[in-house]
């Protein structure tokens, strides 16, 4: 369903990257990092007040003409975000967001890792087995 | 017949054997100093330098016997210094004779006292000898054959390297299977060694890896060679022992099943898992945290993606901390990393904490299930703490730090040798490790650098240990940084013995200096002294430099991650700035 997965840390500096191999990677990059600033946008929309009970689950940051841009934001600031093909209309809002869970999970057990520092980039194979698996439902 | 054991024997008394006792007795001694002279290490070099020319048992041997004898260990200090053998440093066929009679005294409920000797006495017992013997005869061809799995078996135990060394100069005799049979030995050894904290859990182990590796003739053999009267007694004993550890049979049958796996955990192994995770957390139902978990693996010398990884493969819940099965399968992928096999892609089944649990049942854990002994491990873990840290201390002077170096070639031959001293030391360094090793895990040693630097000194120890198992208070000190020093790696365990032995051979040497070789015949208790001291204080030394050398490494880390951040944030700003310059520029 995805075509890109990216994990951008607090300082926006990408963690984990990984799109399907078959496109343009740096298409996808570029197209992640300009949500970034969608993203910052919509965090700082929030205001204050909803800090306690900040929606983690952003939505659909934008739309181009292929792909969808979905976001979810994690309390410390870490940031996933999705790219999906567009031409994929039967993606519902509430799959989008098991999979936002799936990663999130994922992400926290990655965190459990002693040996992981907060800010390494993601190497664990399990979270990299979790996300090919979100990714090659796609095709 | 007699044996004027007078001159020999402290006491003095003359030695009255009977036929039988005579038989067998000259039989021991000969298979003891067989095997001695066999290896290259421990018995011509003592013997040479004590007494040329006069046979003599290596410490090595003699001390397998006197555990086998399973008596405590205390008794066995008793009888050994009776005896006269740590008086003149080496046991001579006097010396034997009257410990071997002694040991039968004290099988028989006498008080180890010289005057037990001089009353009929039946032979004495001995259960684990022949199985050792098998051990060393029976696996060659296993040992020398299957590189991957037998040599990481192998290089788990040290006692199966003493076997090597004498498998490769014996030839395999069945008739020198003595006393005991092996079928039912492994579990007795199993049981007996936890119960005794003694490196019988060596013996046992590397009973059990030959006999789950091999279908042996063992059980051949026993019936066959042991035509003495001796040879009965321990049938019967071994008898009753099959009956009562009918369990842990199955368990090792379940390992005959997977011979080829590098990714079972052995006994020893386990014990040596279990002992460590007690160093970290004393109540092994409870689980370590990450950060202590972290402190510990990083001491392996593992890089960090290959810890994170064995973490993430061993933390089979994802909690952030290890239980003891998680423990003992993380320790184990670590030392199948540091042999030299590539991790996993997924965890093992043998290494399942599921598995674990089940295979190794919680009464071992609790090492409560032996209590046909005095010594029986009661459920608290308070008196097995005890044992245990004894155990462990033994087994982590033997299994020193791992290295992946591979040049320990030249040095495996040359420590082989030295596998049989720290046995019969071992004995008697458990009380006295046992303060050393409380503590928690310093940082490792960088053993490499020792190992490869220090394979001489091995000979000034050799003097040294072998002269008798009470110098508890020379080799703790020794014992005590290379338990510091192992604690993730339990590699290859020749280049432990090798880098033990090294080690302790520097620092003995060091301490002891030229005197070493030259005060053999020496007066051993003023040496001990000042050996040991110097040992301690080297030894500090030595761990206070190895936790500074773990934190910088650490903060170099952390001071890397803080650079890349660094960096990033410079090419952002470098981009801002590209944008921000007027177009015009151009």
């Amino acid at each position: 369903m995805a075509v890109c997965i990216a994990v951008i840390a607090k300082e926006n500096y990408p963690l984990y990257i990984r799109s399907t191999p078959t496109e343009n990677e740096l298409k996808f990059h570029y197209m992640v990092h300009t949500s970034l600033d969608v993203v910052d946008e919509k965090i700082s929309a929030m205001g204050k007040a909803l800090v306690d009970q900040r929606e983690l689950y952003l939505g659909l940051l934008y739309p181009t003409e292929d792909y969808k841009v979905y976001d979810y934001v994690t309390n410390s600031k870490v940031k996933f975000v999705m790219v999906v093909d567009s031409s994929n209309t039967a993606l519902r809002d509430n799959e989008i967001r098991s999979m936002f869970r799936k990663l999130h999970n994922s992400y926290t057990d990655v965190m459990c890792n002693p040996f992981y520092n907060p800010g390494d980039r993601i190497q664990s194979r399990a979270f990299d087995n979790m996300v090919t698996s979100m990714m090659i439902q796609v095709c | 017949m007699e044996v004027a054991a007078g001159g020999g024997c402290g006491a003095g008394p003359p030695l009255l054997l009977s036929e039988s006792e005579q038989q067998c007795y000259s039989e021991l001694f000969a298979r003891c100093a067989g095997a001695a002279s066999g290896s290259p290490g421990p018995g011509p070099p003592e013997a040479t330098r004590v007494a040329p020319g006069t046979a003599t048992a290596a410490a090595g041997p003699v001390a397998d016997l006197f555990r086998a004898s399973q008596l405590p260990p205390e008794t066995l200090h008793q009888i050994t210094e009776l005896c006269g053998a740590k008086r003149v440093g080496y046991f001579g066929p006097t010396q034997f004779y009257v410990a071997l009679k002694l040991i039968a005294a004290a099988q028989s409920g006498l008080p180890v006292r010289t005057e037990s000797i001089k009353c009929e006495l039946p032979l004495p017992r001995f259960v684990m000898s022949k199985s050792d013997a098998e051990i060393r005869f029976g696996n060659p061809a296993e040992l020398h054959g299957k590189k991957v799995q037998i040599p990481y078996l192998t290089t788990e135990k040290n006692s199966l390297k003493r076997m090597d060394d004498e498998d490769k100069q014996e030839t395999p005799s069945p008739t020198m299977s003595p006393l005991a049979s092996p079928p039912s030995s492994p579990p007795h050894y199993q049981r007996v060694s936890l119960s005794h904290g003694y490196s019988k859990l060596r013996s046992g182990t590397e009973q059990m890896q030959p006999a789950s590796y091999e279908t042996r003739q063992p059980i051949g053999q026993p019936e066959g060679s042991s035509s003495e009267g001796p040879g009965s007694k321990p049938l019967r004993r071994q008898a009753s022992l099959i009956r009562s550890f009918s369990v842990e049979r199955e368990l090792q049958d379940n390992s005959i099943n997977y011979p080829d796996e590098p990714w079972r955990i052995t006994e020893e192994q386990r014990e040596y898992y279990v002992n460590q995770f007690r160093s970290l957390q004393p109540d092994p139902n409870s689980f370590i945290s990450g950060s202590v978990a972290k402190n510990f693996f990083t001491k392996s010398k593992l890089s960090i993606p290959e810890l994170s990884y064995i973490w993430e493969l061993s933390d089979a819940d994802c909690d952030g901390a290890l239980t003891l099965p998680e423990f003992c399968a993380a320790f184990h992928l670590i030392v199948a990393r540091k042999n030299g096999y590539p991790l996993p892609e997924g965890l093992p089944p043998t290494l399942q904490p599921e598995y674990l649990q089940a295979a190794f049942p919680k009464s071992k854990w609790e090492c409560a299930i032996f209590d046909s002994y005095s010594e029986s491990m009661p459920a608290n873990q308070q008196p097995c703490d005890l044992n245990r840290m004894e155990t462990s201390v033994k087994d982590m002077a033997d299994f020193p730090v791992p290295t992946q170096d591979a040049t320990t070639g030249d040095d495996k031959q040359a420590l082989k040798s030295t596998v049989t001293e720290p046995l019969p030391k071992d004995l008697s360094e458990d009380t006295a490790t046992n303060s050393g090793l409380l503590p928690p895990p310093p940082a490792l040693p960088p053993r490499p650098c020792q190992t490869q630097s220090e394979p001489v000194t091995e000979a000034d120890l050799h003097p040294q240990l072998n002269r008798a198992p009470s110098q508890a208070a020379e080799s703790s000190p020794a014992k005590k940084d290379a338990p510091h020093a192992q604690p993730p790696s339990k590699p290859i365990r020749r280049k432990f013995r090798t880098e033990n032995q090294t080690t302790e051979s520097q620092e003995p040497a060091a301490a002891v200096g030229g005197a070493a070789s030259a005060a053999v015949v020496k007066p051993h208790p003023t040496v001990q002294k000042q050996s040991s001291k110097q040992k301690k204080a080297i030894q500090t030394a030595i761990r206070k430099n190895k936790e500074a050398n773990a934190v910088l490494a650490r903060l170099n880390s952390e001071l890397q991650q803080q650079l890349k951040e660094v960096h990033q944030e410079r090419i952002a700003l470098e981009n801002q700035l590209e944008q921000l310059r007027p177009v015009t520029v151009l």
